[in-house]
């Protein structure tokens, strides 16, 4: 498993055989033990409990593209986690945010992180978007055996596409299907309220302050009536991971920032419960 | 049946030390220099694309003179070992000492196996700290042996007298602009005694910069920084008695 445990110390062959730039690639030859798809589950009755992430939400706008995600974590009806946190960069350029199991999705992650920067290491040059996007279908659909069992990672995909100069996200399903969506789109429990919201608020011409707003209110309505998915909370100072994807990176707001936008959205939802309201006609 | 002639052990081993040598005496020489904030790596490469310098992990480069199939091979054995360490540990577990301990090991092994042919390569391996106190700098000769060095070190083909050269002149907390004026200086200076000019489009420049952000420290610097840099007024006439800081490990192996 570990490199220089085995024999004189010096590196085993495959870590020198010119081959594949891919590290799970590498991984399922050399350790396949350690790649997460390749796990069987003993049979068991019924689902198995486990905590759950749920509400991701992203939307496009004039510069780019906003990943946001609430700060709860399930077990059955338990909240499991207050803070856990589902939105993480996956390299300069895109961020992955993750709904469905949380262990296995945040090994997931992690293990889609380092392929995007093995990668980068052994080329000299990004995947483009679009690879990127196949890789994380890949991931998904190793992880189906698990998905079938209960243990299910349906994450969301958004990046900055370098070469055609605009932010895109990709939403998936759990046997790895992938599919690009326009404008905006969810994933998890919450997600149904969150797309209604979205598709009342979206517009054409969003800037990154109006765009970061959006996210944060359709956040807020998943959590209005998803009860897996949680509202801001201000008296832990619990606020929701934003991260915006712009020509020049990934940046995830500060606490203070999203603190901003949250206690913004509150302060108007006292007066008006549900949120700004959109034309009739 | 032929009876090979008798070759006494030590006479082999010297053989193949000095087919090693000149293999990687006809590459180009690059120096590896300790700055204020960080490390940096200069050589003289024509090429954009195949790199003599690259990143191995969040705070680790490489740097490699000799044999371009032989190091691209260990550089990538490098990164897979450093990605599959950290995979299985913390990033934190990737060190510069664990990676050159690996290369060493496996150099020193195909040097000294009969069946293998020795790989004509020298390598540098850096880490840069959070201080400059905790940056490592290791230089692995072909042979296996390892070298921890301090401030500056050089490799490839006129290595001893550039390593000379960066000796009397390289002190601690240069700036960046003074330490790649020098090294610059270091690698013009070599073919006995006259200088020659080495455009700005020939060099090849990467540091690690304890200072970025981000988690990966290595950049490379290329195109206008590089130009900037280049004419940066730093005083880079560094002076020679301030020196006294850099000190040569002592060689091992051969």
């Amino acid at each position: 498993m570990e490199a220089n445990t085995r024999g004189t110390g010096r590196l085993p062959a495959a870590f020198l055989t010119p081959g594949s730039s891919s590290f799970m690639d590498f991984l399922g030859e050399h350790s396949p033990e350690l790649l997460p798809g390749r796990r069987t589950l003993p049979p068991v009755q019924g689902a198995v409990q486990a905590p759950h992430g749920t509400t991701i939400v992203a939307t496009t706008f004039s510069g780019g593209v906003v990943l946001a995600g609430d700060r709860r974590a399930t077990m059955g009806n338990m909240i499991a986690q207050r803070d856990i946190e589902k939105v993480f960069p996956a390299d300069e350029y895109s961020a992955v945010g993750i709904a469905g199991t949380a262990g296995l999705a945040v090994e997931m992650v992690k293990l889609f992180q380092l392929e995007l920067e093995h990668f980068e290491k052994v080329e000299g040059a990004q995947l483009s978007l679009e690879g990127k996007a196949n890789r994380l279908s890949t991931m998904i659909r190793g992880n189906l055996g698990m998905a079938m069992q209960g243990l299910a990672v349906v994450p969301l995909f958004a990046g900055y596409d370098v070469d055609r100069g605009k932010g895109r996200i990709f939403s998936y399903d759990v046997t790895g299907g992938r599919s690009e969506e326009q404008g905006f789109a969810a994933t998890g429990s919450g997600s149904i309220f969150a797309r209604g919201a979205m598709k009342k608020l979206y517009r054409d011409d969003l800037d990154e302050q109006q765009a970061t707003t959006l996210v944060v209110q359709a956040l807020y309505d998943a959590a209005d009536d998803d009860s897996a998915t949680g509202g801001p909370d201000v008296a832990r100072r619990i606020y929701p991971i934003v991260a915006v994807i712009t020509e020049d990176g990934v940046r995830k707001l500060g606490e203070q920032e999203s603190a901003d936008i949250a206690r913004s959205i509150l302060e108007r939802r006292l007066e008006q419960p549900d949120g700004p309201r959109a034309a009739l006609l | 049946m032929t009876t090979p002639f008798y070759v006494s052990p030590a006479q082999a081993m010297q053989d193949r030390a000095e087919y090693a040598r000149k293999g990687i005496a006809r590459g180009r020489s690059l120096v590896v220099l300790q700055y204020a904030d960080g490390i940096v790596f200069v050589g003289e490469n024509p090429s954009r694309a195949l790199h003599k310098f690259s990143e191995i992990y969040d705070r680790i480069g490489f740097a490699a003179a000799g044999k371009y199939n032989e190091y691209e091979n260990l550089r990538i054995g490098g990164v897979r070992y450093a990605d599959l360490r950290g995979y299985t540990y913390d990033r934190d577990d990737v060190t510069a000492r664990g990676l050159a301990n690996v290369y060493a090991q496996t150099l020193g092994t195909i040097f000294s196996s009969a069946a293998e042919k020795p790989y004509e390569v020298e390598l540098v391996v850096a880490e840069v700290g959070a201080t400059p106190e905790g940056d490592q700098i290791y230089r692995l000769p072909h042979d296996g042996s390892i070298v921890d060095e301090h401030g500056s070190v050089a490799v490839g083909g006129n290595a001893e007298q550039i390593s000379a050269f960066l000796d009397q002149r390289h002190r601690d907390g240069m700036s960046l602009a003074e330490a790649l004026k020098l090294a610059v200086q270091a690698l013009s200076n070599q073919a006995n005694g006259a200088d020659r000019e080495i455009p700005a489009d020939r060099l090849e420049v990467a540091v690690l910069d304890r200072t970025r952000p981000q988690k990966r420290k290595f950049k490379r610097i290329v195109g206008r920084q590089l130009a900037r840099l280049l004419e940066a007024d730093g005083a880079a006439s560094a002076p020679t008695d301030a020196a006294s800081d850099v000190e040569e490990g002592e060689e091992g192996g051969e």
